[in-house]
């Protein structure tokens, strides 16, 4: 028997790395070091521009005093107004967009599964993700305030605010939802495990961490909006706690507001203003980190 | 403890299509039934049309009889959980559930279906732990997390999780594919002793598992490409190995096709 030979066909063999595939792995690495190195540059500029300006009135009077009978050229004064009323109205946003919107994600992936129902609620919800915010201030200062005459109120921004938040909180909770394998699904109804108990039990908790950060994001979304709030909250420079009556402030609002002013005091309110903002996200966004490696399976409980 | 299952001509379908068709066949108690067939030829459509899982896909639906004990599981007025509570079941891939742990897991079946005493909870789950093998290599863990045990004790979790709600029949859907040779032998060495008390019907690709472990066997085959699936013959798994009535069986089995 000959030896079968194939002249045409070189064999594989084991080859040295080319100077020229050396050149081009060095080539992309450093672009691709360049381009993470050119996407930190704003954030680090953001963070040190607003902590270098905001420090300077960043002090016990700024968290605890309002702007109530402080004139526009004065120093002094402070935001426990609009952090007062950032937090209530981001919470009762948050109180109305997080159940609706976990709901529907419920239903779109467990009893949805693509029907006409759920494409259509699907189609709304991507309709509402591109709803530019201050068309939804406009949209709760023309049904709610204009239309039905309610007053101007910290309940009508977080209504604006939750038009925002609610389809963020569907899309990711709906991602989460989905990443839970099927297998689990079915292992609980071999089982005898009704489904609604095999949502509540199984489903929900696997996605738990990953929905909670979902959740998070949409809240320091809505917690920076400024349009919406400056149409549907008002302005004021008083404490007012109750957010169903009367205008209230938002910090977004206050920065705003006192970013426009012409006085150095004022310039520095402002800043302290965007600082005390980027904190309260920051301390959300830890919060979150913390439930969710409190819930996480790979902690050994 | 364990009941008969009597099919009589059960059709199922995923939407239009038809995947099994005219099954009728006994299962008797106390005993190991093993399916085998090539793939897609219907086994573990069938399976789980025995514990009404099949209907969980959209679309699935399910004509025809299956009698437990003279019970028709598929009449009107059955509750689905209540047949699932049963008959219980171990999937191909081990599946534990990833928030709990090995105890939780284990007694996910009892605290999902009712309130227990703890007592009683931490004796079924050390029972079941030792009736599927595995109590002494988990005893001391019982805490962790079940995701962090290996294929073949997973799968020992998944089994100790189904018998924990103490059902009258056990289906097993290709319970070894994912296992190494030696978790596929305390698998089934496990079965043997679980047939005292379980009606156990297994779906499996391994025809030598199928003779080693099972009394009985079915052969499932497609009469042709988009045919649904039927029972070409089932026997005592002695005869249906060494002299099977169909020459359709007798060439699945020595190889010569499939």
């Amino acid at each position: 028997m000959t030896a079968i030979q194939h002249p045409r066909v070189q064999r594989p063999g084991i080859r040295r790395i080319s100077a020229g595939r050396r050149f081009k792995d060095r080539f992309v690495q450093a672009l691709v070091y360049l381009s993470f190195a050119i996407a930190v540059v704003p954030l680090v500029a953001v963070l040190w521009m607003v902590i270098s300006n905001g420090l300077a009135r960043f002090d016990m009077e700024f968290l605890t005093h309002s702007m109530r009978n402080i004139g526009a050229r004065e120093i002094g004064g402070g935001a426990y107004h609009a952090i007062l009323g950032t937090l209530e109205q981001v919470l009762l946003a948050s109180l109305i967009s997080i159940p609706v919107g976990l709901l529907t994600a419920i239903y779109l992936v467990e009893y949805g599964r693509g029907g006409r129902l759920s494409r259509a609620i699907s189609f709304f919800v991507d309709v509402m993700t591109g709803i530019p915010s201050v068309v939804s201030g406009l949209f709760i200062l023309a049904f709610w305030i204009l239309a039905l005459g309610m007053p101007f109120s910290g309940f009508a921004g977080a209504l604006a605010l939750s038009i925002l938040m609610m389809p963020t909180v569907v899309r990711s909770a709906e991602e989460m939802l989905l990443l839970v394998p099927n297998d689990l699904r079915e292992a609980s109804y071999a089982l005898g495990v009704p489904k609604w108990r095999t949502i509540v039990k199984v489903v929900l908790p696997t996605a738990f961490t990953g929905i909670v950060t979902g959740v998070m994001l949409a809240i320091a979304r809505v917690t920076g909006e400024t349009a919406p709030l400056l149409l549907t909250v008002f302005f004021t420079d008083s404490i007012n706690s109750d957010p169903l009556n009367g205008p209230q402030m938002g910090l977004p609002l206050y920065v705003f507001d006192q970013a426009g002013r012409p006085t150095d005091a004022a310039i520095d309110r402002a800043w302290a203003g965007a600082l005390t903002l980027i904190l309260i996200v920051m301390l959300l966004n830890l919060v979150a980190r913390l439930i969710g490696w409190w819930r996480s399976p790979s902690r050994g409980r | 403890m364990s009941q008969q299952i009597q099919v009589s001509g059960l059709d199922a379908y995923y939407g239009k299509h038809k995947a099994i068709e005219d099954i009728s066949m006994t299962i008797d108690p106390q005993s190991i039934t093993a399916f085998i067939g090539p793939s897609g030829c219907g086994k573990s459509t069938f399976l789980r049309t025995l514990n009404r899982m099949h209907e969980v896909i959209p679309g699935a639906r399910v004509e025809g009889k299956v009698l437990l004990d003279g019970e028709d599981l598929y009449a009107a007025d059955v509750e689905p959980v209540s047949v699932r509570r049963m008959i219980g079941m171990v999937f191909q891939r081990p599946n534990p559930f990833p928030t709990m742990s090995i105890y939780e897991n284990v007694a996910a079946g009892l605290r999902l279906n009712g309130r227990y005493a703890k007592s009683e909870v931490d004796g079924i789950v050390e029972d079941s732990l030792k009736g599927s093998n595995l109590w002494n290599e988990v005893k001391d863990r019982l805490n962790k997390p079940g995701a962090g045990l290996s294929g073949g004790q997973q799968q020992r979790l998944c089994i100790a999780r189904a018998i924990a709600v103490k059902p009258e029949v056990l289906l097993m859907d290709e319970p070894c594919s994912a296992l190494d040779p030696i978790s596929t032998l305390a698998i089934e060495d496990l079965m043997a002793e679980l047939k005292s008390k379980f009606t156990i019907i297994i779906v499996t690709h391994n025809m030598q598992q199928a003779a080693r472990v099972s009394d009985r066997t079915a052969f499932f085959n497609l009469a042709g490409q988009g045919q649904p699936g039927r029972v070409i013959e089932m026997d005592d798994t002695s005869r249906i190995f060494t002299n099977p009535a169909q020459k359709a069986t007798e060439d699945y089995i020595t190889g010569r096709f499939g």
